[in-house]
């Protein structure tokens, strides 16, 4: 290994991206982890608030229909970095005047807790629309039928819709784990320490961008590429029992 | 008229009148008195916030068409680079490509004498070539795969017919192929366009003074949070809708299909 490494120049580079501490290489992997975190926990919260998003498009009253209109059209015209740096400060003034008005000092907001909360609410409005399509995609007689049986909406929703709707859904929630993914390289500019910021701090310390840049895109890519192999496993699991679409030609 | 009146439902007319009431108090009650100082700023940098995005989206579509191109129907050493090249763009955060472009070819850049000097040097050590570079790379990748799709959807006995008539192969492309896989993909290329609207405040980070950086500005000098932002949000959704009117009024130039 060391003279394969020797014999293609790359012993420095190996050196630098090496785990411990002269090297970078732990750092990149703990901004990794930081940003599969907070890449987790906004889809995860984006999936539930795109639940509650597309049950009120579909099922709501036309004030909420309306409300989340807007909430939707809003956030997906203005750019991830302004709604973040707008969901930022909201959020952290209105959780210190929270402690305020409860007795407590300034509160310190922990970087994975606010990023997850000011993407999860992007993520939200995009699942909204996603989860929407998908919903409508699934035949009005199971609905219907299992209504008819009696059973109470969360029930219908966790037992029939959920599940009816998935094989739709996929595709769609599948991009959006990708942008997920990448939409926390955005937290970067407002100093959160995910791979991206410290790949720069990694890079501008040694001054050897090109290294630490691709090997953090190559970080990104293998997240991609694995996620997108899991992503079409679970798709073809959701989609079992239902006739290809295929033809045998095309 | 009668559209109106039906968008006009009595909920909406309290909600229109709720939405003006905070206008009239953002209006009132927040800080406004910056805008005067900056206003000359603001204007330069939303001109150049349309500028890049122009700039980078018709140079990125340039790029897309062979990409799209060399997928759908090119041989393979030509459809695997170019579906590498797509793969990895839409597989890496733009702010990473960004950063690699500025800071790891600025740093390569000067080390070589004859690009000092060149007659190019004095472009290549401002951040706004590295900027456009990132954003037009990013935008060929993503239409790229969208045009591969385009064109792999055109009906084949379109262009079957048009060398059935003798047509050259570039006039068949430019009169048949091209516009046909053209009009399908429209919807999404507008879609696509106000995503690189929202990729543009990236560039502010290599010391671009677009308008997202002119908004950062402010906040740092004065340290007004919300007003700056709110007006930003505001100018985006001017620019997106104005995108979204430009794709539509594209879209009704082109002749429907009769089926």
């Amino acid at each position: 290994m060391e003279h394969l490494a020797e014999a293609l120049g790359l012993t420095q580079t190996l050196e630098l991206l090496s785990l411990s501490p002269p090297g970078w290489g732990g750092n990149l992997l703990r901004g990794l982890a930081n940003s599969l975190k907070i890449a987790f926990g906004a889809f995860g919260f984006g999936l539930v608030l795109g639940l509650l998003g597309a049950s009120g498009k579909l099922y709501g009253g036309p004030v909420l229909r309306d409300l989340l209109a807007i909430y939707t059209t809003v956030v997906r015209a203005v750019p991830e970095l302004v709604l973040i740096l707008i969901l930022y400060y909201v959020g952290t003034d209105l959780i210190n005047q929270a402690a305020a008005a409860m007795g407590y000092g300034r509160v310190e907001i922990s970087g994975v807790a606010a990023g997850i909360w000011v993407l999860g609410v992007v993520q939200g409005a995009y699942a909204t629309e996603i989860l929407r399509g998908a919903i409508l995609a699934v035949p009005p007689g199971q609905i219907e039928a299992a209504r008819a049986f009696g059973m109470p909406p969360l029930m219908t929703m966790r037992r029939v819709t959920i599940p009816a709707m998935l094989s739709f859904a996929l595709p769609g929630l599948a991009n959006l784990w990708l942008i997920a993914t990448k939409d926390t390289a955005l937290l970067a500019i407002v100093g959160f320490s995910e791979l991206t910021l410290e790949t720069k701090q990694a890079a501008s310390s040694t001054r050897a961008y090109f290294t630490f840049f691709l090997s953090a895109g190559a970080l990104y890519l293998i997240v991609t590429l694995f996620s997108a192999a899991a992503f079409r496993r679970l798709e073809g699991w959701a989609r079992k029992g239902q006739p290809s679409l295929k033809r045998g030609t095309t | 008229m009668t559209a109106l009146r039906a968008f006009l439902l009595p909920h909406r007319v309290v909600m229109i009148a709720v939405a003006l009431g905070l206008v009239v108090w953002a209006a009132v009650a927040m800080r406004w008195d910056w805008i005067p100082k900056y206003a000359d700023l603001a204007l330069l940098g939303i001109w150049r916030t349309i500028w890049i995005l122009v700039v980078s989206v018709i140079l990125g579509f340039l790029l897309a068409v062979p990409l799209g191109l060399a997928q759908a129907v090119g041989p393979w050493y030509l459809s695997a680079p170019a579906r590498g090249f797509c793969t990895i763009i839409r597989g890496t955060p733009l702010l990473l490509q960004i950063w690699l472009l500025y800071y790891g070819l600025g740093s390569l850049f000067p080390q070589f004498p004859w690009i000092r000097e060149s007659e190019l040097w004095p472009y290549l050590r401002q951040a706004w070539p590295y900027a456009i570079l990132a954003l037009t790379l990013s935008y060929a990748g993503y239409e790229g795969e969208v045009l591969r799709g385009a064109f792999a959807g055109v009906p084949k006995g379109q262009i079957e017919t048009a060398q059935a008539f003798g047509m050259p192969r570039f006039t068949t492309f430019r009169r048949i192929w091209f516009p046909q896989a053209i009009q399908s993909v429209l919807p999404t290329l507008a879609g696509e366009t106000i995503l690189q609207l929202k990729a543009t405040p990236l560039v502010a980070s290599i010391t671009i003074v677009e308008i997202y950086a002119v908004a950062s500005r402010v906040r740092q000098d004065t340290f007004i949070v919300y007003e700056p932002l709110l007006l930003l949000a505001v100018i985006y959704m001017i620019i997106a809708g104005a995108i979204t009117l430009l794709f539509r009024w594209l879209e009704s130039r082109v002749p429907v299909k009769s089926r």
